[in-house]
């Protein structure tokens, strides 16, 4: 399996932000084990680097690698929904036949 | 006691004249208007004029054209966005869609991260203005309105806690319908702009429309403006500054000693002179007279010409033994001919007033107005008379009018109609069939501020222009366009019927 590269954009530690970041690290933990880099970071406090990747709404999870590269904005409440979006799915769909 | 609301000028002319004097400081206000308006070029111009006129820094957020197609854009209205970024004055925050990158909506969300770029950016520049174009796209990329409209709202409040003058744009779907889509306009009720881009008789008009501009006055009402190149819009604000006008007394030559004899000694200076008549009836003959007379008297005159080319104009001058060749050499003449339909009544008028401006005249003649009429609709037509027509006065010029009356006879024209009461003389050129032989007749209709003469008279032409006879006098009904002659013995009786009431 290969290494995942994980940003979560957050716009400081709200309820909404907590959320995210417990379900991400969660979700991680069981079908990446230690193959993941998380990084969070806080455009309050970096903002330049959410211009640059033009974030807009927050939370954005940004899984870098591996390719293809996807978006995801929300608090990632819902599980299956994030699998999906992270390409971590084991249902049939057909990006998971080909990211594997 | 309460301060009144601040107004920054937004360097837009002619809007802030209708803003009267700007838009409201440290507000927001929203610019409405249907696809192809000009809102984008209206939130550039805010922002680069803000720059560049008041010497206040920009942010632009853009939802909509990626940053780079902006800077392109811009290029060709003078405004060199890269320069002012790389000079620190101008500030992007970049929310352009990016078309290859599809985005996963999961759960809830809010637009810190927007809000953080857009303080950001006002920071790192010192912005006191902001433009959100358009903030409609938003909604296109986010599909749950109220929380996308609860965000607006969110970074609205943060703009006005900023203190920056905000413009934000939002489409339209109707020219006279809803103010915009999604109910956007309920978060920055302050004011309200509208464009509109109206296609009337099958001609684009542009018109801009202040809605409302809470705590402050402005003018209402649509107003036409224009885009040009190296300027971008330029409002044409009507007869608002029309009744503010001095008016002197002082008596210039129509270059006919007869006619100015007719006018009680002349025609007013600053004063507007129409000239009606059918084609061939002399009118620019009266205005190569009004040229020559003009420079005879050491004055300077703007010949703007909409019907014949410049060589057409100096032959026939040449036969009636003027050479506007000479006098424009002296400096004493400047002819500009126009083919009515190489632009927008509105660029004829910013056209007209660049030239006023450069060459400074004492008297502008336009030959003929009634050429201009064939490409704009009647409400057109009568703003932009309105329009040249107080430029002129303020500026305390003599303006002739010619105007072309669609019958030989007479009759009235649509300029006439519309425009009459704008004029402060109207001179009418009339044919008059006698005899079986056609005569050309001149009458003073009107002279606001001075008696004039009632009678018409016969004008003649020869080579040395034109010549004022006697009165028609026993002729009626030449205006009706009906000439009836008169037996003398009527004559007698008719003067009788009224001399001898009195006697």
């Amino acid at each position: 399996m290969s290494k995942y590269t994980l940003k979560l954009y957050i716009a400081g530690r709200t309820a909404r932000t907590k959320q995210a970041i417990s379900t991400l690290r969660q979700i991680c933990e069981e079908e990446l084990g230690r193959t993941y880099e998380l990084a969070v970071i806080d455009i309050l406090e970096r903002p330049q680097l959410a211009e640059n990747e033009k974030i807009l709404a927050t939370p954005t999870l940004v899984k870098e690698l591996p390719p293809p590269l996807r978006r995801v904005v929300g608090d990632l409440s819902n599980r299956e929904r994030l699998l999906v979006g992270l390409d971590l799915a084991v249902s049939d769909s057909p990006r998971h036949e080909s990211g594997d | 006691m309460v301060e009144g609301l601040k107004k920054t000028p937004t360097g837009i002319r002619g809007f802030d004249f209708i803003a009267d004097g700007g838009l409201p400081q440290g507000r927001t206000v929203l610019v409405a208007g249907s696809a192809g308006s000009g809102k984008t070029v209206f939130a550039t111009q805010f922002l680069a004029a803000g720059v560049q006129v008041e010497g206040e820094n920009g942010v632009f957020v853009t939802f909509e054209e990626h940053p780079k197609d902006l800077r392109r854009n811009m290029v060709s209205f003078g405004w060199d966005i890269p320069t002012l970024e790389a000079e620190g004055k101008w500030a992007f925050v970049d929310a352009s869609p990016e078309p290859a990158q599809e985005v996963e909506i999961i759960g809830d969300y809010d637009f810190g991260a927007l809000l953080a770029r857009i303080e950001h950016a006002a920071h790192s520049v010192g912005a006191k203005r902001i433009v959100l174009d358009s903030i409609g796209c938003v909604f296109s990329h986010f599909p749950n309105l109220s929380r996308v409209r609860y965000e607006l709202f969110r970074i609205a409040s943060a703009l006005r806690e900023m203190n920056l003058t905000a413009v934000l744009t939002a489409e339209r779907t109707d020219e006279y319908g809803d103010i915009a889509r999604y109910g956007v306009e309920e978060f920055v009720a302050d004011s309200v702009v509208i464009l509109r881009n109206v296609l009337e008789d099958e001609k684009r008009r542009r018109t801009i429309e202040i809605l409302k501009l809470r705590g402050t006055t402005h003018r209402k009402g649509e107003y036409p403006f224009t885009v040009i190149p190296y300027e971008g819009i330029i409002v044409i604000p009507l007869s608002a500054i029309e009744l503010k006008q001095r008016s002197a007394n002082v008596r210039v030559t129509s270059g006919n000693p007869d006619l100015d004899r007719m006018c009680g000694g002349g025609l007013f200076r600053d004063s507007i002179i129409l000239i009606s008549g059918a084609t061939g009836t002399g009118k620019t003959l009266m205005v190569t007279h009004f040229v020559s007379g003009a420079a005879a008297s050491g004055e300077r005159c703007l010949l703007l010409a909409y019907e014949e080319s410049r060589e057409q104009l100096g032959r026939n001058a040449i036969g009636w033994g003027v050479d506007f060749d000479s006098l424009e050499k002296q400096g004493k003449l400047k002819v500009v001919c126009e083919y009515p339909e190489s632009a927008s009544l509105e660029d004829h008028v910013i056209h007209i007033k660049e030239q006023i401006d450069s060459f400074k005249p004492t008297r502008v003649a336009i030959d003929s107005v009634s050429a201009l009429e064939r490409i704009s609709t009647i409400r057109g037509f009568r703003e932009f008379v309105l329009a040249v027509t107080s430029f002129i006065k303020h500026k305390e010029i003599t303006g002739l009018f010619t105007a072309t009356t669609p019958t030989l006879t007479g009759g009235s024209s649509v300029t006439e109609t519309h425009i009459s009461s704008i004029t402060d003389t109207i001179i009418l050129l009339r044919y008059v069939e006698l005899y079986g032989e056609m005569r050309r007749g001149v009458t003073v209709l009107k002279m606001r501020g001075s008696p004039h003469e009632k009678e018409i008279r016969e004008l003649s032409i020869d080579h040395t222009g034109m010549h004022i006879g006697a009165p028609f006098r026993n002729v009626a009904g030449i205006l009706a366009g009906n000439p009836v002659q008169i037996a003398v013995a009527e004559m007698e009786r008719l003067d009788q019927l009224f001399t001898s009431v009195g006697s």
